[in-house]
């Protein structure tokens, strides 16, 4: 009897497509980040608040760096929160 | 000479004409110690994030100006005694941030003065989004 070395499987394989995250910045040729604007500012924060990391938003380091500075900036200026349950 | 921006928070205590009174003691201030204004924007009571001092609301001013570095400390010593001043955030403006004050300024430099001076009030404030957000809207729509 011969052996069966392939393993069939009757749906392929799903194999995820992960969608590239990308620098919205960079994309868009953004090269300043208003601290006065807390309505596109609220895109990188979660409802508590808090800066989302880069490994969600996919903002590159040097655009995050910004949006840390802008976000500190418009929190001093009362314009953001510095700590909040259900922001949006 | 550089370029300077900053935003202030005074008391919503004040009536209208204290509050203006107040911003022209930072703008006489300002002038007098050589600084040229380049753009001034009033943009009204707003609700703050937070409170700050028990209020819960603030008269918002935003001016740009050219200054000498000296002048800031002289500036922000007069932001700290004054107790109509609940806030004050001072930035320098790189690159970066001249080009986009310029053209904030021209989409809509005099749009919000304009629309106080009618007595349309902070109302209007709101409903105005800069540039970035639009385009950032813009570019939501197309990835949906």
């Amino acid at each position: 009897m011969a052996k069966q070395t392939e393993i069939r499987y009757l749906t392929p394989l799903s194999v995820d497509v992960k969608k590239k995250k990308y620098c919205r910045f960079k994309k868009n040729g953004i090269k300043y980040i208003d601290y006065k604007d807390p309505e596109f500012l609220k895109k990188f924060l979660n409802e508590q608040g808090k800066i989302l990391p880069r490994r969600i938003t996919g903002t590159s380091l040097k655009f995050q760096r910004r949006i840390a500075q802008a976000v500190k900036r418009a929190r001093h200026i009362a314009l953001l929160p510095y700590v909040a349950d259900l922001m949006k | 000479m550089n370029n300077y921006e900053t935003v202030f928070i005074l008391t919503p205590v004040l009536s209208d004409a204290q509050m203006k009174e107040a911003v022209e003691k930072f703008k006489t201030l300002l002038t007098d110690q050589g600084a040229e204004i380049v753009n001034e924007e009033d943009w009204g009571l707003r609700k703050l994030a937070y409170p700050i001092d028990k209020k819960t609301t603030g008269f918002y001013t935003f001016l740009e100006f050219k200054a000498a570095p000296s002048v800031i400390d002289k500036l922000e010593v007069n932001f700290r005694r004054d107790e109509r001043v609940i806030r004050f955030l001072t930035v320098k403006q790189d690159k970066f941030a001249l080009e986009y004050a310029e053209k904030r300024r021209n989409n809509r430099g005099g749009k919000r003065q304009e629309a106080r001076a009618a007595g349309e009030g902070p109302k209007t404030v709101k409903k105005e989004r800069t540039e970035a957000v639009e385009a950032e809207v813009e570019l939501n729509e197309k990835e949906d």
